[in-house]
């Protein structure tokens, strides 16, 4: 799967919490999530991206709660793939299991760069730059719930037997 | 093969001799938790794959304690979509208010897990069972969902760094000054993917509140689990709280460990994390004049008894500083009630402090306790982010009990050593 879009940059560290604040979480609708996606970090997220852009950001982006709410919020707001250096485990795992596409690679991308990222060959190109890098595919088993579309589906199509 | 501690009660899970860091398993779950803001997820997942019943009614936790008693009408929907889906389904522990208890201080107390479960939740926070010799790690909804369904749960077998503790610690320090150390020594994301499995004779000086406080915030450092080894306190409380049969697992002493961080307990001093990360620790001699505008202590961290107990030390006659809030939160019903019959509410109230039914509350700014924007809070939560408990101008510092007990006195940031 090639995905195309603008990048959008942030730094280390970002939280659940900025990425969809608590005080949202009493809905489970994503597209009111989507509302509020990333307010806390940056409130002029909604109005500064196109549908298909990409998320980049530092390490440990994610960190913190559990909440699906967050790439949910994200996936739903219509940011097609989030690339980082890493990825929280939780955050990386419920990407997953929703079928939000993440990659972890460390390319140097500056907000508004056009990108170009190929899934299934583990490629992403900075068409601004001209730089491209590789990333690792995911374990096979991971790969099959990816494939699946999500963890529920694949489930259905007995990945857990 | 030798194995961790928590590579034993994964393989055991999954119906293998060993396994080794980075196998991707499927492992059976003992418990599967959820509360009021993951759960409905988790539900609408369920029910859109047409799941139809549970994999076991007994083996579901669902604990309403994030927004309870429900703080507007979006909150009561979330917490009906629970209360239905637990009736139809015949899910036993379904805890709502009246009953309910911040979950992983709840779950412990009740004895739904022993030494040797696997237990997943979703809430980060779930890793506070390692305290008690169990491997359990936050998940998301859509995990929670496929477990209801199935018992099932998908894992990367995680390497460990083994935290080795020496030395006793001074009477002013609690497992929160421990594990607010090490974050400090490794960073956020110091233990990305790996459990942090504590061992040595420092373990000894800790008592199981203590353990349960560090391995809550395992989390904070990105671990997948915390863990301590299981020893007769361990074995005491399972039995007190009428936990079931214990299984127990020690690491192999050839155990390959990604490093090694070894903590001399007697070493350490009171700390308190500074916005707007877990890892921003500092000690009082690198503290000068924070003034402070509210006080919480409570949470799934830092709300049980022993906390409140230290709490209550500091506040006994002496009064909350002018224009400091205090909000005390017993973490459950039956620490609540513990409390009121020692007379703790009397010294808390006198003092000026507001005492609050069971809920997480203003720990992720829920409600109960919201800063305004430049608002400073002491809390005995777990983060400080951006935002975290209010206005994103807003910051919190993490503490122990006793530091934030001393704090609301002082009006500033402090320690019980400095009321004089």
């Amino acid at each position: 799967m090639k995905l195309n879009g603008n990048a959008i940059c942030y730094g280390d560290n970002v939280d659940t919490d900025v990425i969809i604040p608590a005080r949202y979480l009493n809905t489970s609708d994503p597209a009111e999530l989507a509302r509020h996606c990333m307010e806390d970090i940056d409130k002029e997220f909604l109005s500064k991206i196109q549908p298909g852009d990409i998320i980049a950001a530092g390490s440990n982006f994610g960190c913190g709660s559990s909440r699906e709410h967050a790439p949910l919020a994200i996936k739903a707001a219509g940011i097609s793939c989030v690339v980082a250096k890493s990825f929280a485990r939780i955050f990386y795992r419920n990407a997953i299991n929703i079928g939000l596409p993440i990659i972890v690679c460390d390319a140097e991308i500056r907000t508004g760069d056009k990108l170009s990222v190929d899934l299934s060959a583990g490629v992403l190109v900075n068409e601004t730059t001209g730089v491209t890098a590789t990333f690792p595919s995911f374990p096979p088993f991971l790969q099959g719930i990816i494939e699946a579309g999500g963890l529920m589906q694949a489930m259905k199509e007995g990945v857990f037997e | 093969m030798s194995m961790t501690m928590t590579q034993k009660i994964l393989a055991a899970h999954c119906g293998k001799d060993a396994v080794q860091a980075g196998d991707m398993i499927v492992a059976s779950c003992d418990l599967v938790l959820g509360n009021d803001i993951t759960a409905p997820v988790a539900v609408n997942e369920f029910r859109k794959c047409g799941c139809g019943r549970v994999f076991d009614g007994e083996k579901i936790a669902l604990v309403m304690d994030h927004f309870t008693p429900n703080k507007d009408i979006k909150a009561a929907e979330q917490v009906k979509k629970v209360r239905d889906f637990a009736t139809e389904k015949s899910v036993k522990n379904f805890f709502d208010v009246g009953e309910v208890g911040v979950e992983h201080a709840l779950l412990p107390e009740r004895g739904m897990v022993t030494a040797g479960d696997l237990v997943i939740g979703a809430d980060s926070h779930t890793c506070t069972y390692g305290a008690l010799g169990a491997f359990s790690s936050g998940v998301g909804s859509t995990d929670m969902a496929a477990a209801m369904a199935s018992g099932k749960v998908w894992l990367r077998v995680p390497e460990a760094i083994s935290v080795v503790l020496t030395g006793k610690p001074n009477a002013d320090i609690s497992g929160k000054d421990v594990i607010l150390h090490l974050i400090k020594m490794i960073g956020v994301d110091g233990a990305l993917y790996q459990s942090l499995e504590f061992s040595g004779e420092g373990v000894k000086e800790l008592t199981v509140d203590d353990r349960l406080c560090i391995c809550n915030m395992a989390i904070e450092a990105g671990g997948k689990n915390g863990i301590f080894p299981v020893d007769e306190q361990t074995l005491a409380y399972l039995k007190e709280h009428g936990a079931k049969e214990p299984k127990v697992y020690a690491a192999d002493a050839d155990a390959v460990y990604a490093r090694t961080i070894e903590m001399d307990l007697s070493k350490l001093k009171p700390i308190v994390a500074f916005p707007h990360l877990p890892e921003n620790g500092k000690t009082f001699d690198e503290i000068g004049d924070v003034k402070i505008d509210q006080v919480v202590i409570g949470s799934c961290t830092n709300g049980r008894l022993s906390d409140l107990r230290d709490a209550a030390k500091v506040f006994k006659g002496r009064k909350v500083a002018q224009g400091v809030r205090v909000i005390v939160i017993p973490a459950t019903q039956k620490i609540w009630m513990d409390a009121m019959h020692e007379g703790l509410f009397d010294i808390f109230v006198n003092a000026g402090c507001a005492v609050s039914t069971p809920t997480c509350g203003p720990c992720l700014g829920g409600h109960m306790g919201i800063l305004a924007k430049g608002e400073r809070c002491v809390a005995t939560t777990n983060r400080n982010f951006v935002g975290r408990m209010g206005d994103t101008e807003s910051e919190v510092y993490l503490s122990s009990a006793a530091v934030a007990a001393a704090s609301a006195v002082m009006g500033k940031l402090a320690t019980p050593d400095m009321l004089g």
